[in-house]
């Protein structure tokens, strides 16, 4: 049977082509695989190889014809021993590319969000624990959540530079080498990018490895494995292959480190779908949080805080103690004004809401405690209260997790806004060295308090 | 190292299984090329036709257990993991009967039931992705290995030397797969690497080996001796495997960079594939008609996969919103 030689597509934005030139004319014998003719294309020009094996029967489409539209029928191939006659071109398979367009129509809603999952109007904080609880560090939190996950659980295992032997370079995993042995608390080589990546690879083998950056600065060598191998192959594998991992290490600007070591990530990692972005400020905040991390079948970027490493709260100690990803919590109500916060701005809040109480205004302090997914839920309802937003951050401006939410409350809750949401937030400058600018660098009470002040038309 | 005679390396019932499943890849690569050019298959396509040889050798050294991870030339490793023709072939045309249900591509598969852990498009970044694979082998004691495939081009990749460097310091087991195809895209290897592949890993203490691509049973001779020194404890091993691609990079790449008669010398003189089936004709066992039976089974699973890849549907467009998060 003849089979029509259509015009290829030869790269991925071709649509049509020249025909340049036949290397075969008809009568001419070909294998399959042997070039039959050349055609530019709009990058290069290529060869058209034969699909099959057969005689050129008819030549369709002369050299050096222009426009030629991809899958135009631009010569016939015959079987050997049959005729040009017996090959009515009618008889020929129509061009496959019709087909495709008929099989699925595009819906023209395909871009509409998915329908928000069900939840109550009344935003439901997590039960109020009631349990035990013990005065520790957050240092001591995360350490306590990481052991005890490591004893529930034989496939959860600790990675990183410094976590074993020196017990960690900000003492986090101080004790996980000794109760759980060098199989399961691994000292790494300064390499980032690498060892991120063996972890993602013994993830999708359903390991559950907690990968510590000593900074997440450091972490930019592995933003490939985290984004394009960790976040994405959920998705490219339809379903089929997830990445149960913790990327975990203190975030944002410490103390008097300079540019290349203060910087907060919140807003990278939160763009990307795929992963889930946890920005914990109180000991109970990193231990419930860490533990769901830990347990989420997904990949978790866990953003600490240098800073409050060694600040005291009281910390549940049960072991079942768990807190529920994207859920944020209302540390302070109030009626006036809802301040957004995170990580460890969420005190730095707090001090501002209560300088403001004694002026008379009283500030609602929300801690976001997930970035992504947010809970704008809470968010929105404490802005139907109060009718004034300030976001709070440590981050740049520019497309940043204030720029977000005051996007989100524009779209949701525009109506119940009486002014702007405000944004303070870090100096868009790479961080300086001297204390007097770092200082003015980043957000302080006194920034809260004049955001608070312009938001509600105060003096 | 003197050429291993034949018969030691397998049997003929085994060179004939090897002779089909390079041909069952030629033929699925050269479809793939045809539906490319009708416009069915988009953006990119990089075809494995050459390099057959190379992971039909390899993977006949292996057992259930082990794991299998590559770059995006990948639909040969698929169908050498026994994954089916139209699973991949769908995929390529993006419909819902693909092994991603047509959200990953021609670069972006996996089948967690055969061991095959991608497909990935980030040059190298297999490779320590390859290393957390046999990372889990270990940690589980499974007794399995995992063999991380990647081209010449990545081999320069710094990540590369880092996985390296865990691989050998942590005794993963690992076979390093260099498929050194002579050509990083369009960059030919005297021009874009010094030194030896197989060589560099000695400085972590990593043994390299240089195999005949070309020849499925140097292959499978190697991937042999490879396996057992990795299964049996001692660390990573790499083989620097040369071979050669017959088709450009891509799809959309005309090849400028190699004269027609370099690579008209490889597909005549060279070619894997015909090179077994002599071995074959030359024992005896099997005659010309035996082959012809062979070729019409690979036609047949071919034209049925390619059938399968254009009458499944498009993904429905609810599945725009599925597979983000568990």
């Amino acid at each position: 049977m003849s089979i029509q030689i259509l015009m290829p597509a030869l790269s991925p934005t071709m649509t049509e082509g020249k025909l340049s030139k036949w290397l075969k004319k008809e009568g001419d014998k070909v294998k399959a695989g042997q070039v039959i003719a050349e055609i530019e294309t709009d990058k290069a020009t290529m060869e058209v190889e034969a699909v099959d094996e057969g005689v050129i029967g008819k030549i369709l489409v002369a050299a050096g014809t222009d426009g030629v539209a991809v899958n135009t029928p631009i010569a016939i191939l015959l079987e050997e021993g049959e005729s040009t006659a017996s090959s009515a071109p009618s008889s020929a398979p129509a061009p496959a590319a019709a087909s495709t367009k008929a099989a699925a129509p595009q819906d023209s809603c395909s871009l509409r969000p998915p329908p928000a999952p069900a939840s109550p109007a009344i935003v439901q904080q997590e039960k109020t624990y009631t349990g035990p609880t013990k005065t520790m560090t957050v240092r001591e939190a995360l350490r306590d959540a990481m052991a005890e996950e490591m004893r529930r659980d034989k496939e959860v295992f600790v990675m990183g530079e410094e976590v074993a032997e020196y017990q960690g370079a900000y003492k986090v995993t101080q004790g996980l080498l000794q109760e759980f042995g060098d199989k399961r608390v691994i000292d790494t080589p300064i390499t980032e990018y690498g060892f991120a990546g063996l972890g993602v690879g013994a993830a999708f083998a359903g390991l559950k490895p907690v990968v510590e950056f000593m900074t997440w600065n450091f972490a930019m060598q592995a933003l490939d494995h985290i984004v394009s191998s960790a976040a994405k192959t959920l998705y490219m594998a339809g379903g089929q292959l997830g990445c149960p991992i913790v990327f975990r290490g203190p975030n944002g600007p410490a103390s008097r480190v300079a540019a290349q070591h203060s910087q907060c990530y919140a807003s990278w990692y939160g763009h990307i779908p795929g992963l889930k972005v946890i920005a914990p400020w109180s000991g109970e905040d990193c231990k419930g949080l860490l533990k769901a991390a830990i347990r989420d079948p997904n990949p978790v970027v866990f953003l600490e805080n240098e800073i409050m490493y060694g600040q005291s709260f009281e910390v549940p100690t049960d072991p079942d103690f768990v807190l529920p990803i994207g859920k944020a919590k209302v540390e302070r109500t109030g009626t006036d004004v809802t301040i957004t916060a995170f990580s460890r701005m969420v005190g730095v809040a707090l001090q501002a809401a209560e300088r403001l109480s004694e002026q008379g205004i009283q500030a609602e302090v929300i801690n976001l405690r997930t970035i992504r997914p947010l809970d704008t839920e809470t968010i929105s309802n404490s802005v139907k209260k109060t009718n004034r937003l300030v976001s709070v951050e440590e981050g740049w401006p520019y497309a940043g997790i204030g720029a977000e939410i005051a996007a989100i409350m524009m779209e949701s809750c525009f109506d119940d806004l009486d002014a702007p949401v405000v944004r303070v937030y870090g100096a868009d400058v790479p961080m300086p060295y001297a204390a007097n600018l770092e200082k003015l660098a980043l957000p302080q009470v006194d920034d809260i308090v004049a955001a608070v002040k312009k938001v509600s038309y105060a003096a | 190292m003197a050429a291993p005679k034949s018969s030691n390396i397998a049997t003929p019932e085994q060179m004939m299984q090897f002779y089909k499943d390079m041909l069952l890849i030629r033929r699925f690569e050269e479809k793939a090329g045809q539906l490319y050019g009708m416009g069915l298959i988009g953006g990119f396509c990089h075809l494995y036709i050459g390099q057959e040889a190379v992971v039909t050798g390899i993977q006949s050294a292996l057992q259930p257990q082990d794991t299998i991870i590559t770059a995006y030339r990948d639909h040969g490793h698929m169908l050498a993991c026994g994954m089916e023709a139209n699973g991949v072939m769908a995929e390529l045309t993006g419909r819902i009967g693909g092994y991603s249900k047509g959200k990953g591509g021609s670069m972006h598969m996996f089948s967690r039931e055969k061991h095959f852990y991608g497909g990935h498009g980030i040059v190298g970044g297999q490779v320590p992705l390859g290393a957390g694979l046999a990372f889990a082998h270990k940690y589980r004691n499974d007794n399995g290995i995992t063999t991380a495939y990647y081209g010449d081009g990545a081999a320069n990749q710094g990540q590369v030397y880092e996985a390296y460097n865990m691989a050998a310091l942590w005794q993963l087991p690992i076979i390093f797969i260099i498929e050194n195809n002579g050509y990083s895209m369009g960059t030919s290897q005297k021009r874009h690497a010094a030194g030896d592949f197989c060589k560099r890993g000695e400085g972590f203490g990593i043994p390299g080996e240089k195999v005949d691509g070309m020849d499925v049973l140097a292959v499978r001779a190697a991937a042999l001796k490879a396996v057992e020194y990795v299964r049996g404890g001692r660390g990573p091993m790499i083989l620097e495997v040369n071979t050669y691609r017959y088709r450009g990079h891509s799809m959309s790449d005309p090849a400028r960079y190699r004269s027609k008669e370099e690579v008209e010398e490889m597909r005549e003189q060279h070619d894997p594939i015909e090179n077994i089936r002599q071995v074959i004709l030359g024992l005896g066992k099997y005659q010309e008609d035996d082959f012809k039976a062979v070729d019409k089974t690979v036609k047949d699973i071919i034209n049925t996969a390619a059938e399968f890849a254009q009458q499944s549907p498009e993904p429905d467009p609810s599945e725009l919103w599925t597979n983000v998060l568990l």
